[in-house]
């Protein structure tokens, strides 16, 4: 009698270790040895000793401080426009959303490099719209702070984008009208109602900006340039770092690990505890 | 504070077209079956979905009529509603939830949370003054969507099934609370339920729409002596037949005959209470003269007694005790003969 | 009730990559099959991989195509990258016929591996030249206009060999530049002169050349202090050793010398 018993117990719990057939076992070891185990390597070459020396260098510093503050800004400047942006794709009726979704989304799939090259040609001092710029006030982007920032601004929003679209999706928008007949007009119900009700995915969204954002390489090198203390970002610095002092390299690589580990730690409510 | 509404409005395949009018003080019931339309017509009054003919006036003020283009956005109607889930905002506290709607309506946050503080203590929620909304019952959840509803002082009270979300035990207490704090309400409320002892506890006056039309209007009372239609028979529970009078003897539409109390002449509908029809296992001597031959066709726990579902040339529903169900032998396709006294049947014109 | 035939496609799928990581690893480390069995006769067949600088990229193609035209039986594979990288992948143990360097120093890290055959030679010289935007804006004219902070200045990052020579020029002239940029390679900072994003840079003049019409290059006095040598050399692993010493030759022959200095390389005297 005990058999198939014990059948239905490993049937009622597929999730279970016993549950996993060998057959999807197999590759998914593949998959998380292919993923681990780079991330293993870094540690384990890891100059652990010189660590602390390696990381207080003023560069090191200097291209950490730029990082997170630019990374912060691009967040910031993502937030105050991106998240009216995801409203109007998920709420609003205007036509050609589906077509303006698309167009805001490019980005995510855009080689960096590419994006990089793109804003150049729109915003560098010969470009569509900083030419005219440039002859007006004599302002040009390229070569400076405010570049790294346009440029993790353009590679990182869509994620934010994406994410807030989402929440403003699932939200229950009974809770709107439940405002709009408490007498609530739409602006104070996007933000006494809306907003905190999709407030997780906004969190969400913009610690996902942050960290591609601080991640960012390609786009910030072709638009920003690369300048120690003024458009050489953590990125760049170890891009830099590998062509002469590997040890840098992966002592800075080390710390972009430790935020993004920090990031996942973040979202781990939204994403890892998800079953 | 008198509402008088006519709606009219395509909701996918359902045309909706019902009238009505509340005088200050009262309450309506929109009863009727799910999918009826009645919660349109409750989101018409309250400016969430547009009607496309008909005319909504407030005290003589227009809100909607689309003939004319007015329509008041919902936020500057003077309404407050109770929703199905009640909907209290998830993030704010009890007293932040009613204060919600003053505020809104550009009270000070002063002196918004004094009137809300009042409102706490009325609904008798001073303990949970800054509770979530997740941390309540749901009985106290109802009463703060009440409150919230009503803080902002609304002529209009619109209620969506209001006790629908509540278990049944928490209900009658809620029920007995919302009908104390209704009287003390002097706009017009309009509620909507398809529940008909919420309808017969609360309202003032029903108005029954089956598919986007009314189909009967009245005070619970006539309503319920007096069904016009299967579904409201069903609702309070009687068995309603169709057919011809011609004096005491009432010729139904599929061929049977029936004896009622009162003489009267021409089509009228003939209801019967399910306690009032007797069951026996051969056919009864003596006096009743409504006796027919009848199959089982269901057995249903109702209350203290049981509920059996008759099939046979007067379909009918008939009450019967426990005991008298296991000595009748009351299996599904048994044969019964049922009966029912002439002074227990009611005619009335159709 | 899974259809007959269905199961096998995810066992393939997994036995599949199996088969591709294996490949991967055996690649790191081993030299390549190919050839192996000829490695010991005299003839000139198969493939010669050759590892070269990033700024050798379109000469030692021509120069590649021209080859094989002469040895129909040779393919010539090329891996292009900065030389840093080649010269770490080397001697990582990348299977490797012939490396041309744009250093002379991050060739001395192969040597001192013990990875090459014989003495690395210089086969081309490269010097810097002053690159501005077609019609300089700028109204650059010589090494000088580096130190004006109203200019957008491009140099390469010190850390790479165009940016190194960059420091030995402007050391040189006696001149501390203002740049607003320092990129990781040449390409990266001609892409910005080419936009007009930059006033002046500093760039090979083999770059200079192959950039065209969108870019001008502007001859200084100082260049002579920062000549640039490009050696190549036979690796001691090399799988093909026969047609890669023929391809070195080729590089020192007439034929392959105009190509070599059609592209703005300078030929070393002797």
């Amino acid at each position: 009698m005990n058999a198939p018993v014990s059948v239905r117990q490993s049937r009622s719990q597929p999730d279970g270790a016993t549950g996993v057939p060998a057959i999807l076992l197999i590759p998914a070891a593949i998959a998380v040895a292919f993923l681990v185990l780079p991330l293993a390597a870094l540690l384990v070459r890891a100059p652990w000793s010189t660590l602390g020396s390696l990381l207080s260098t003023p560069e090191v510093r200097d291209a950490l401080r730029l990082s997170v503050v630019s990374a912060s800004l691009a967040t910031l400047i993502s937030l105050v426009v991106g998240v009216p942006l995801a409203w109007v794709l998920a709420r609003s009726q205007i036509r050609g959303r589906g077509v303006l979704r698309a167009l805001v989304t490019v980005p995510l799939v855009l080689p960096p490099v590419v994006g990089g090259v793109a804003l150049l040609l729109a915003l560098g001092r010969r470009g569509v719209l900083g030419e005219p710029l440039y002859s007006a006030t004599g302002v040009s982007f390229p070569f400076t702070t405010t570049a790294v920032v346009l440029a993790q601004t353009f590679v990182a929003m869509p994620f934010l984008i994406i994410s807030v679209e989402g929440s403003l999706r699932a939200a229950d928008r009974r809770y709107e009208d439940a405002a709009a007949t408490l007498g609530a007009g739409r602006a104070m119900t996007f933000r006494r109602v809306t907003l905190p009700l999709i407030a997780p995915g906004v969190a969400a969204g913009a610690v996902l900006c942050w960290a591609r954002a601080l991640g960012e390489f390609g786009a910030t090198i072709t638009f920003a340039g690369n300048f120690p203390g003024t458009t050489r970002t953590m990125t760049l610095q170890v891009y830099l770092a590998l062509e002469t002092d590997p040890d840098a390299a992966i002592a800075l690589s080390l710390v972009l690990l430790a935020v993004s580990i920090l990031t996942l730690g973040l979202l781990r409510d939204r994403w890892l505890m998800r079953t | 504070m008198s509402l008088s509404a006519h709606v009219v409005i395509q909701r996918g395949s359902l045309g909706v077209d019902v009238a009505l009018e509340v005088k200050p003080g009262e309450v309506l019931a929109l009863l009727g079956p799910n999918g009826a339309g009645k919660s349109t017509v409750l989101r018409v009054l309250a400016g969430l979905a547009r009607p496309h003919a008909g005319l909504v006036r407030l005290d003589g003020q227009s809100l909607d009529d689309p003939a004319a283009g007015i329509r008041l956005a919902p936020h500057r109607r003077p309404i407050g509603m109770v929703f199905q889930d009640h909907l209290l905002f998830p993030h704010l506290s009890t007293v932040d939830n009613i204060a919600f709607g003053l505020r809104a309506r550009g009270s000070s946050r002063a002196a918004a949370h004094t009137v809300a503080a009042r409102w706490v203590a009325r609904m008798h929620l001073s303990e949970h003054s800054s509770a979530k909304p997740r941390s309540l019952s749901g009985g106290q959840a109802q009463r703060v969507a009440l409150a919230r509803a009503l803080a902002g002082d609304p002529r209009l009270l619109l209620l969506d099934e209001p006790l629908s979300a509540l278990d049944a035990r928490t209900k009658l207490d809620v029920r007995a609370d919302l009908r104390h704090h209704l009287g003390d309400f002097a706009g017009a409320t309009v509620l909507v339920t398809h529940d008909p002892v919420d309808a017969m506890a609360l309202a003032d006056q029903l108005v029954v729409v089956e598919r986007g039309r009314v189909v009967q209007v009245g005070t619970p009372v006539e309503v319920s002596r007096r069904p016009r239609t299967d579904y409201v028979a069903r609702l309070v529970g009687l068995s309603l037949l169709s057919g011809t009078a011609h004096g005491r003897a009432v010729l139904l539409d599929n061929g049977a005959s029936v004896q009622v109390a009162e003489a009267s002449n021409g089509p009228v509908f003939v209801a019967i209470r399910p306690a009032s029809v007797g069951l026996y296992r051969s056919r009864p001597d003596g006096s009743p003269r409504n006796v027919w031959p009848a199959t089982v066709a269901g057995v249903t726990p109702y209350g203290e007694t049981l509920r059996v579902d008759l099939e046979g040339e007067v379909p009918l529903t008939a009450d019967v005790s426990p005991e008298a169900a296991a000595e009748l032998d009351l299996v599904l396709g048994a044969g019964v003969w049922a009966s029912v006294k002439a002074s227990e049947v009611a005619a009335y014109p159709a | 009730m899974r259809p007959p035939g269905r199961p096998p496609a995810l066992q393939s799928v997994v036995l599949g990559l199996l088969g591709v990581l294996g490949l991967l690893g055996c690649g790191a480390s081993d030299p390549p099959t190919t050839g192996a069995g000829t490695a010991g006769e005299e003839r000139i067949s198969e493939t010669v991989t050759v590892f070269a600088a990033a700024s050798l990229t379109d000469v030692f193609t021509v120069l590649g195509d021209r080859f094989e035209a002469e040895h129909q039986d040779v393919t010539v594979v090329f891996n292009f990258a900065a030389s840093s990288t080649l010269a770490q992948q080397i001697t990582q143990g990348a299977p490797v016929d012939v490396f041309a360097s744009a250093s002379a120093a991050t060739m001395q890290t192969v040597v001192d591996a013990g990875l090459i055959v014989a003495e690395p030679e210089v086969f081309v010289q490269n010097t810097l030249q002053i690159v501005v935007p077609a019609g300089n804006p700028g109204a650059v004219t010589g090494l000088e206009d580096f130190t004006n902070p109203d200019l957008i200045i491009a140099l390469c990052s010190a850390e790479v060999p165009c940016g190194a020579a960059a420091v030995r020029v402007f050391e040189a002239g006696g001149l501390t530049p203002q740049p607003d940029t320092l990129e990781q390679d040449v390409r990266a900072v001609l892409t910005k002169v080419e936009l007009g994003e930059v006033d002046a840079a500093l760039v090979y003049r083999t770059d200079v050349l192959a950039a065209g019409e969108a870019v001008e290059g502007i001859e200084f006095s100082q260049s002579s202090e920062a000549v640039n040598d490009y050696p190549i050399a036979l690796l001691a692993g090399s799988p093909n050793p026969g047609a890669a010493a023929a391809l070195v030759e080729f590089t020192a022959s007439p034929a392959g010398l105009d190509v070599l200095a059609a592209a703005g390389f300078q030929i070393p005297e002797g």
